[in-house]
């Protein structure tokens, strides 16, 4: 055995090399290429039709005085800082309420789930359609109780509200995995907190909670990631060629921004700098998430 | 879920802490002892919530396929069931829009994308599951590494590449990227492989079998709820992707069907004429292919799903 072994292995090396291959053929084209392909166009001016012409820095100089750039960071983090809270507050309290849904929780896990599967598009025709100040079904259903629901659509303080609202209604994926991590809180220890006297929300803050921390992280992270570059909803209720009826800077997202930079005005080189920027951004907030999860994340036992 | 990784796209993420083998088993059935709630008035308040809940998940399709049914006229009167029935709007939407070529056209898009990304991802994530080799780590750890990268950082030279085969306005760049793999995609399925007996493969090849054949016989059969669960998400994810539409597809007749609803919003929606009865009818014909394949793969979608964030 000890003879065969090291030719049987070196041979196995070269099969290993040949499943991997697809792979590597691919990252090595469309990954580690395009990512380093991106960095040079950053430095340069480029249209497509004409060679790219090098510039140094100048894109970024451009970047930082151009006020849009501002504008699609700032109305990002806003989105961002309202909708990862609040997806993460509704899909807990979700998950919540199917683990005490005894016989009918398929029936009602299904309807939580059923809306992710909406194409993006439709959900912001959907968005455009409900949300609408004037017949929209929100502002009927807020009329019930006398208030008069705001112009989601048109109002610039009120649009990047209602894409969070909008962005309430695909949390089943979230609602899901909660679902999964409250399902392994051991009923032990929800025992021995009932013994010593603790109550339903003191029983969540204290044990619930702690050990479903690595799920919530997991949640926090994604979404914070998806948040960061969220394009589809936003672009298809606010931008493209037929919208001249909406002001839509209150939705210019850093993605869309960088969107129109590329495609529709071409300019490849100042786009390439503006994804390096957004590439930056992600990098920082999710190197911040990992030094706070240090702190805050419980893991028991056997993981590290 | 469809914060997928797929190369090119800005709004998708992959996650390193995804699962292990027990991604496609059956989940361990709730403990109903554990979840009652105490009392009958805690059990009404959780069962109104649910109910209400669910209303407000669930209505925003009715009123959507309701809409649908109604004339131009009556598309915003937010009643339940229309005055007037109409299946009209399902006919005029095929003469407004080529829907029959758009939804080809998302048919084969979204089966090359899932058979291509099913069957290299399942060939990578074995390589990296069966043999030991130098520098496997090191390019293992690179898999998990590129699913951080976002989409906006190669999505630019990616399209030049497309562009500089000539594929710009084709549907060829919104799957061919797939026969690479996905690293969201391998790394499941490894995690799959390696819950698997490493005897049986042993046993196999001491038998004769060649490394092809314990891969293709043995090893892939008994990865199939996996399979599965990374088809469906493909799927899911290939259907409903808009950007590539719009970066890639040029004239009408080459649209998917995402792109064309976008294009029918700008056009009948806010883009003037206002035929919202043509983008609703559209919206519907769109999600409803999502529909379905979510109550044929259910079980499936919601296991996979659920393992995504456990495991951590």
């Amino acid at each position: 055995m000890s003879v065969a072994a090291p030719a049987r292995r070196r041979s196995s090396g070269r099969v290993a090399l040949l499943f991997i291959s697809p792979w590597l053929i691919g990252f090595a084209v469309f990954m580690a290429y395009p990512v380093l392909y991106t960095v040079y166009l950053s430095l340069t001016d480029y249209d497509v039709i004409n060679d790219p012409t090098f510039v140094g820095l100048d894109n970024y100089r451009e970047l930082m005085g151009d006020e849009k750039v501002v504008l699609a960071m700032r109305n990002t983090f806003v989105y961002t800082a309202m909708a990862v809270p609040a997806q993460l507050a509704i899909s807990l309290a979700l998950a919540l309420l199917l683990q005490r849904a005894g016989r009918a929780a398929g029936f009602f896990r299904t309807a939580f789930f059923l809306p992710k599967m909406t194409p993006p598009v439709a959900v912001g025709v959907l968005l455009l359609l409900l949300l609408n100040g004037q017949s929209g079904l929100v502002n009927e259903f807020l009329a019930w109780f006398g208030i008069d629901g705001p112009n989601w659509t048109t109002d610039a303080a009120w649009v990047k509200p209602g894409l969070v609202l909008m962005s309430l209604w695909t949390v089943g994926s979230s609602v899901i995995i909660l679902l999964a991590a409250l399902q392994e809180v051991p009923e032990e220890l929800l025992d021995a907190a009932r013994v010593d006297g603790a109550g339903w929300w003191k029983r969540l803050w204290h044990v619930v909670l702690p050990i479903i921390s690595p799920a919530i992280y997991f949640i926090v992270v994604v979404d914070t990631i998806a948040s960061l570059q969220s394009f589809t909803e936003a672009y298809t209720a606010f931008f493209g060629a037929g919208n001249t009826t909406y002001s839509n800077d209150a939705a210019l997202f850093y993605a869309i921004y960088l969107f129109q930079q590329a495609f529709e005005f071409l300019h490849m080189g100042y786009a390439s700098a503006l994804a390096m920027l957004l590439f930056l951004v992600v990098m920082l907030v999710t190197a911040l998430q990992v030094l706070l999860s240090r702190r805050l994340v419980h893991y028991t036992g056997d993981r590290a | 879920m469809s914060t997928l990784d797929r190369a090119g796209q800005v709004g998708d993420t992959g996650s390193p802490i995804v699962p292990d083998a027990t991604a496609a088993r059956p989940t361990p059935r709730p403990r109903p002892q554990a979840s009652r709630p105490r009392g009958r008035t805690g059990r009404v308040v959780v069962g109104a919530l649910l109910v209400l809940f669910t209303i407000a998940f669930v209505y925003p399709f009715v009123w959507l396929v309701s809409a649908s049914l109604k004339p131009r006229s009556d598309v915003f009167d937010n009643r339940l069931i229309p005055e007037t029935l109409t299946f009209d709007n399902y006919i005029e939407v095929w003469n407004a829009a080529p829907m029959a070529a758009w939804l080809l056209n998302t048919a084969f898009v979204t089966v090359m994308a899932t058979i291509t990304v099913t069957m290299s991802s399942a060939l990578v994530a074995w390589g990296f599951a069966r043999y030991r080799f130098r520098g496997r780590n090191l390019l293992f750890g690179l898999v998990l590494a590129s699913m951080m990268i976002p989409g906006a950082a190669t999505m630019i030279p990616t399209y030049l590449i497309w562009d500089s085969l000539g594929m710009v306005g084709t549907l060829t760049p919104l799957w061919a990227g797939n026969v690479f793999g996905t690293a969201f995609y391998i790394f499941l399925l490894r995690q799959f492989f390696l819950g698997l007996p490493t005897e049986l493969f042993d046993a196999a090849e001491m038998d004769g079998a060649g490394h092809w054949r314990v891969f293709w016989h043995i090893a892939l059969p008994l990865t199939r709820p996996a399979l599965v669960v990374v088809a469906l998400f493909e799927f899911q994810a290939a259907w409903t992707d808009l950007m590539r539409g719009l970066i890639y597809l040029r004239d009408r007749e080459d649209f998917t069907v995402p792109r064309g609803l976008k294009s029918m919003l700008d056009q009948f929606g806010f883009g003037g004429e206002w035929h919202w009865e043509l983008v609703v009818t559209a919206s519907v014909i769109t999600t409803v292919p999502m529909i379905v394949v979510f109550f044929l793969g259910q079980k499936q979608i919601i296991q996979g799903v659920a393992s995504t964030g456990t495991k951590g």
